[in-house]
């Protein structure tokens, strides 16, 4: 959309299980200030391109590039360094914090109290403290859960947990989030509030790659789609470029006819 | 603004641990029993070391059944230098936490790859090892007749050569340790620690180097239980390798357990029931049963341990923190709506 200069970049990525090709030979290219998504069935290797790119699972094949650097083979704590960070399908907020201490250990990489410093407490690793902990503060009220900020973040209800993610992987001024599934077990009105997250934080200069279920919501925000089946990608394109898309028909929908005689 | 900012998720008053420190200070001059003062000097060794060990357990997530091993290293480092090599004990003491260190580091880096049960047997395998050496290495360490002649520990010509005097000096240290423990749970490094308990994969992607933080606590824990292990050496002045065996390793481990391994207060209350049940049981068991040995011990402790992780996961910390609160509430009725949320603070994780 706005910058068109390319951030991430996807070459050729495999991945094996054992015989089984999880994810094959899966190339695309996420501009500047995009809204990625990446779409498809159940097991068609989303959550595993996923973890390649963002370090957690190995490759087989195939190489990935943030602007000019290559991200394979980097470990996850790397390539945050970097400036891409992520949330998870299965929320991972630290269940033994608060939801401000949370976020505060998001703006990690943004410090640099080492053990030593920190404990003698020199005056330096307070103001440190301070100016993260405002820090903090100005993204839980960019997500608007703000007055939960002293709670501990287990006791949050499911879609304030996704928003909290989402604060403490904003904290850390990446250029590039991916969102794993950010939409599972969210009502409508919980939706709408994450939806209207995301493109604040997008105009705010902030790239979002992210896999997801629900293609209405998919739809309504995404600026470009990569669809997956079998591991393999099958289209790609803008909303209305998918929709047309008639292979992408007949891996959501089945092919009608075929389909129903079968049933 | 700036700090009643940080007040609101970091209790960092120093009016608990002065009150604590008073208490400390008054306690010989109230109560004049050697033996009670022998009685807090074991607990004061024992807090000082578990304060270490709950950094790494608590906080960090990551278990240890080995720290007996630089209980060991420091004291017979320490004995070493002071007692063949005739180096102020101070410089021993130092020489002991250097090397902990190094030994901890080395150590770590294969140990780390490991987790959960894994981990503890390998921290185990380690602890073994090191005792062998302590039994072996005859020459340093005198084997199994022991290290004698270690000599006591002086300051400016000041020696503390009794219990009353070595008192202040143990419970100094502890105290130090304390702070130096919180100022580092209150800070980035806390968090980054706290985080790997938390979870792994979010830690590593908010691009917390979990690896070279779960060294650096391990090597930390590995200093404090050298240092308690130089100032015990210094104490009692003769040493041997049962001292420091596997079983001393899982009463840490049982400390740190029933004091509540999310709090850094949890090391001191850890220690004091442990030292204090210790001493009780040596005196009722026999009445009891006259012809039992020192395997009762092991039984209590074994089922207290189990008790206390079916019942009470989080230790005793969390249920003095609340009694605290209670009495704090009842104190100063109108103005106290602060205190639940930072209170919550120190009494970290629901360990699953």
């Amino acid at each position: 959309m706005s910058g068109q200069q390319t951030i991430l970049k996807v070459e050729g990525l495999t991945k094996q299980f054992g015989g089984v090709a999880a994810v094959h030979d899966v190339s695309f290219e996420v501009k500047e200030g995009e809204i990625f998504a990446v779409i498809g069935p159940n097991g068609a290797g989303k959550t595993t391109l996923f973890n390649m790119i963002t370090g957690v699972l190995p490759v087989t094949t195939g190489k990935v590039y943030f602007k000019d650097r290559e991200l394979t083979g980097l470990k996850p704590y790397q390539i945050a360094a970097l400036g891409v960070t992520r949330t998870f399908q299965n929320l991972e907020v630290f269940s033994n914090m608060t939801v401000i201490e949370n976020v505060m250990t998001g703006a990690h990489l943004r410090m640099n109290t080492g053990i030593l410093r920190a404990g003698f407490r020199f005056p330096s690793v307070v103001r440190e403290e301070v100016n993260i902990m405002e820090k903090a503060m100005e993204c839980l009220k960019l997500v608007g859960i703000e007055h939960l900020a002293y709670e501990r973040a287990v006791t949050l209800p499911y879609g304030n947990q996704r928003l909290l993610e989402i604060a403490r992987a904003y904290v850390s001024e990446p250029e590039l989030i991916f969102l794993d599934e950010p939409l599972a077990g969210l009502n409508s009105e919980e939706t709408r509030k994450w939806i209207n997250v995301i493109l604040k934080m997008r105009e705010n200069g902030m790239t979002f790659v992210f896999v997801e279920h629900d293609i209405e919501a998919v739809m309504s925000i995404s600026d470009r789609i990569v669809v997956l089946d079998n591991g393999i990608k099958i289209g790609e394109g803008t909303p209305e470029e998918i929709y047309e898309n008639p292979k992408v028909v007949a891996a959501y929908l089945g092919e009608e006819e075929e389909d129903a005689v079968s049933c | 603004m700036d700090r009643t900012d940080l007040k609101k998720i970091y209790n960092n008053s120093l009016a608990g641990p002065l009150i604590f420190a008073g208490v400390l200070f008054l306690l010989p001059f109230v109560v004049q029993s050697n033996y009670i003062l022998s009685i807090m000097i074991m607990i004061g060794f024992y807090a000082l070391l578990c304060n270490g060990l709950t950094l790494l357990m608590g906080y960090a997530g990551q278990i240890s059944l080995g720290h007996a091993a630089f209980y060991g290293i420091g004291a017979y480092m320490s004995a070493y230098l002071s007692a063949k090599m005739g180096l102020s004990p101070w410089l021993g003491m130092l020489a002991g936490m250097i090397l902990a260190a190094i030994i901890a580091y080395i150590v770590g880096i294969p140990i780390f790859k490991l987790k959960g049960h894994y981990l503890a047997l390998a921290t185990l395998g380690f602890g073994v090892i090191v005792y062998t050496a302590f039994k072996e290495l005859k020459d340093f360490t005198g084997g199994l007749n022991g290290f004698f002649g270690i000599p006591t520990i002086s300051l400016f010509g000041f020696e503390f050569n009794n219990d009353f005097r070595f008192y202040y000096l143990i419970w100094l240290f502890v105290i130090l340790g304390i702070l130096f423990s919180r100022n580092i749970i209150h800070s980035r490094i806390g968090r980054a620690l706290r985080s790997i308990e938390g979870s792994e994969v979010a830690s590593d992607a908010v691009g917390v180097n979990i690896m070279k933080y779960k060294l650096q606590v391990f090597m930390l824990s590995a200093m404090f239980a050298s240092l308690s292990g130089s100032l015990y050496a210094h104490y009692i002045t003769f040493i041997n390798p049962n001292l420091f065996d596997v079983m001393t390793s899982i009463y840490l481990l049982i400390m740190v357990v029933i004091g509540g391994a999310s709090s850094i207060w949890g090391s001191v209350i850890g220690a004091a029931v442990f030292v204090l049940l210790g001493e009780i049981l040596k005196s009722v068991v026999p009445l009891v049963f006259p012809n039992a040995g020192g395997e009762f011990e092991i039984v209590f402790f074994g089922l207290l341990l189990v008790v206390t992780l079916i019942y009470m996961p989080n230790g005793l910390s969390p249920q003095l923190e609340k009694l605290i609160a209670r009495f704090r509430r009842n104190k100063e009725l109108v103005p106290a709506p602060v205190a639940a949320g930072r209170d919550g603070v120190e009494s970290g994780g629901d360990q699953s």
